[in-house]
């Protein structure tokens, strides 16, 4: 019953040890702390594991390399975290931030956290998504995702000229703006209205591989005839893929997507999606890094909406239609 | 389990009898044999290391701060502690708490319920799933892990349903007051944070000094024994579930004080971040061993881990991964003991 932790010898020596090692990270600490001129930025993304996510927390390390500030980053653990966030949100607000970059997992629940922060004057930019209503924000850079829909819809429209389709939409989840602005795009391009008789199938994937190859297989169920495929993400057309091409279909169906991730421009090179319109998450991260330390270097503070930018990436152009080339998707693509 | 030394002398008897004794490295040793001195030397380490770290960690308003990043988590380990404590667990905390709010900020805000009404509804639906949880694992005598799975989907699915996957904004003041705070010298002190330490006062209190709490101890031990001795380990484990569920919708509402929403995505790692609370606390997930106190160190260890490392500039993952380590380290702590005991 006796001595079950080491004897106090042991144990102070490994204290004083720990106590060495407290003071040299602490010494690391203040000497990084003169360079970077007391600028720390801080960037929250929705989770770690998203390629996109990644490519953006690289565009901002690269970015505040460059300019001579600190980065902070913090993600929730799963997409729709909002609890992780606020606690991001607090202690880089502890940290004494000069400004956050945000892509809101909970477009609404974040409201109160974004405002506290712009109450202790920091700058908060929402990167990616804008958070409702986008005003809680100082300002957005993002992709127009309405663009971006129209353009794959506009595309698949000169693809298939007057031929009658039969539209398979698999969107993101219910009620979240980038996926509603996606699919609305994508119906404006391709110049038909929600509820038209072409579209026989509608179903929630939540731009997920497995549950796009289910929605699709559950598609194809309804109606097999379908020939036209929206997808959200290329992760969900991927998984429209591997349905389709378990019921023989590749052949005759075409599948449009969003993102640019670099697996799905290989897949438009290798003639799985048709076209694919392509956003950049690094420019979003960089040009949100560079807005907070020209304001915070005695600049303006921006606002608004910043469009990031969007091109339609296929390997098969359309004669009328700018795009660019699956080389160019390549060079560009994240992940 | 072969239990051979059930006797376990708890902790101010251990402390008295190490300040009787002579022999100081004895009374090191006993000291140290007192369940909550790991947590606590852990969660002072960390301390310690930080303040040296960073100069904006050792301030009144950060570890206020932390101690209210923790209290949602915190609370629900209080829950999770004394259902483990009966060598069972609970998996579907986090997502009672996460109905449990969804119920109160719908009512208060759509329903045309009174606040406070709608509160006592939300902690009562809690509750009934506590009562569900404890019913199906005494009366049907499924194991705590199943039970907890199910009704784990089950409040997941009722969220979504009810909430219609959306967030509930424009609340009532009371649904928010406990997320306000109140000046304490220079600092501003969350009152969820108070309620979250009176929570750990009351439970330290009902487990040691009350029959209903050794019984607690008892029927994780050894239920048999426990039934022998004229405890009626049925109400007993019925009562845990229940005052659990409550304790769940507790939690909910300090969520909801610190969010000012209602978040159908809520909670949904807390099952696990509790359970690791309970563990990095030194409470047994054999049942029967460990104080709550050691639960507050634990939940306290993982707010200020990811507070301190975030001052430093330190992404979040390395967060999870030294959590992680911890757990696999308060396991083995708590192994080495039982077996230098036998």
């Amino acid at each position: 019953m006796k001595r079950r932790f080491p004897a106090p010898g042991p144990l102070s020596r490994s204290l004083a040890a720990l106590v060495a090692l407290t003071l040299a990270a602490a010494g690391c600490g203040s000497g990084a702390k003169g360079s970077g001129k007391d600028i720390t930025i801080g960037l929250i993304t929705k989770t770690d594991t998203n390629p996109f996510f990644v490519k953006m927390k690289e565009g901002a390390e690269k970015e505040a390399k460059a300019k001579g500030v600190k980065l902070m980053t913090a993600a929730g653990r799963f997409d729709g975290d909002n609890a992780s966030q606020v606690t991001a949100m607090e202690n880089m607000t502890a940290a004494g931030v000069k400004g956050i970059l945000i892509v809101p997992s909970d477009t609404k629940a974040i409201v109160p956290s974004l405002a506290k922060a712009r109450a202790k004057g920091i700058d908060v930019i929402a990167l990616d998504t804008p958070p409702d209503p986008q005003s809680a924000a100082d300002s957005l850079f993002a992709t127009n995702n309405l663009t971006a829909g129209t353009l794959i819809g506009r595309y698949a429209k000169s693809v298939e000229g007057a031929k009658p389709v039969r539209i398979a939409m698999l969107d993101l989840n219910p009620g979240i703006t980038v996926g509603v602005l996606r699919h609305n795009g994508f119906l404006q391009g391709y110049g038909v209205k929600d509820g038209d008789p072409s579209i026989v199938c509608t179903q929630y994937t939540a731009g997920d591989q497995a549950k796009g190859q289910t929605a699709m297989e559950n598609c194809l169920q309804k109606d097999p005839g379908i020939n036209l495929v929206y997808t959200i993400n290329e992760p969900a057309a991927l998984g429209a893929y591997t349905a389709l091409k378990a019921a023989g279909r590749t052949g005759s169906t075409m599948i449009v997507s969003i993102d640019g991730g670099c697996t799905g421009v290989k897949a438009v090179q290798a003639g799985q999606i048709a076209a694919t319109a392509q956003q950049y998450p690094l420019k979003m991260a960089a040009q949100g890094v560079d807005s907070i330390v020209a304001w915070a270097r005695g600049g303006k503070k921006a606002s608004g909406y910043t469009d990031t930018g969007v091109n339609l990436i296929t390997a098969k152009p359309q004669a009328g239609l700018a795009s660019k080339d699956v080389a160019f998707g390549l060079a560009n693509c994240w992940g | 389990m072969p239990e051979t030394t059930s006797t376990e002398p708890s902790g101010p008897a251990v402390a008295d009898r190490a300040g009787r004794s002579r022999d100081a490295a004895a009374a090191v040793a006993r000291f140290a044999a007192v369940p909550t001195v790991g947590p606590l030397a852990a969660l002072l380490l960390a301390c310690l290391f930080f303040s040296l770290s960073t100069d904006r960690f050792l301030t009144g308003g950060n570890l206020s701060l932390v101690v209210q990043q923790v209290m949602e988590v915190g609370t629900l380990a209080v829950g999770q502690t004394v259902v483990i404590l009966t060598a069972g667990i609970d998996l579907s905390n986090g997502a009672v708490m996460a109905f449990g709010t969804i119920v109160m900020t719908r009512l208060a805000v759509g329903g045309d319920v009174p606040a406070p009404l709608a509160i006592v509804i939300g902690v009562v639906v809690c509750a009934a799933f506590g009562a569900v949880n404890g019913g199906l694992v005494t009366m049907a005598r499924l194991p705590s892990f199943i039970v907890t799975l199910g009704t784990l989907n089950i409040a997941f699915a009722l969220t979504h349903i009810y909430s219609h996957e959306q967030t509930v904004t424009g609340l009532p003041k009371a649904l928010t007051a406990l997320g306000e705070t109140f000046p304490l010298g220079d600092t501003d002190v969350t009152y969820g944070s108070v309620v979250m330490l009176v929570l750990f006062a009351v439970a330290w209190y009902v487990l040691r000094f009350t029959a209903a709490g050794r019984h607690v101890y008892a029927v994780g031990d050894n239920p048999e024994a426990a039934r022998l001795t004229g405890v009626s380990t049925r109400r007993l484990l019925i009562t845990v579930y229940t005052v659990a569920g409550a304790v769940y919708g507790l939690a909910g509402l300090l969520l909801v004080g610190r969010t000012t929403v209602g978040d159908p995505q809520a909670g949904q790692t807390d099952n696990l971040d509790s359970i690791t609370a309970v563990v990095l606390g030194g409470v047994s997930l054999f049942g029967g061993r460990g104080s709550i106190v050691g639960v507050l160190f634990g939940a306290l260890i993982v707010g200020v881990i990811r507070n301190g490392l975030q001052l430093m500039g330190v992404a979040s993952v390395y967060q999870v991964l030294i959590t992680g380590i911890l757990v696999i380290l308060a396991v083995g702590v708590d192994r080495l003991a039982r077996r230098r005991r036998q």
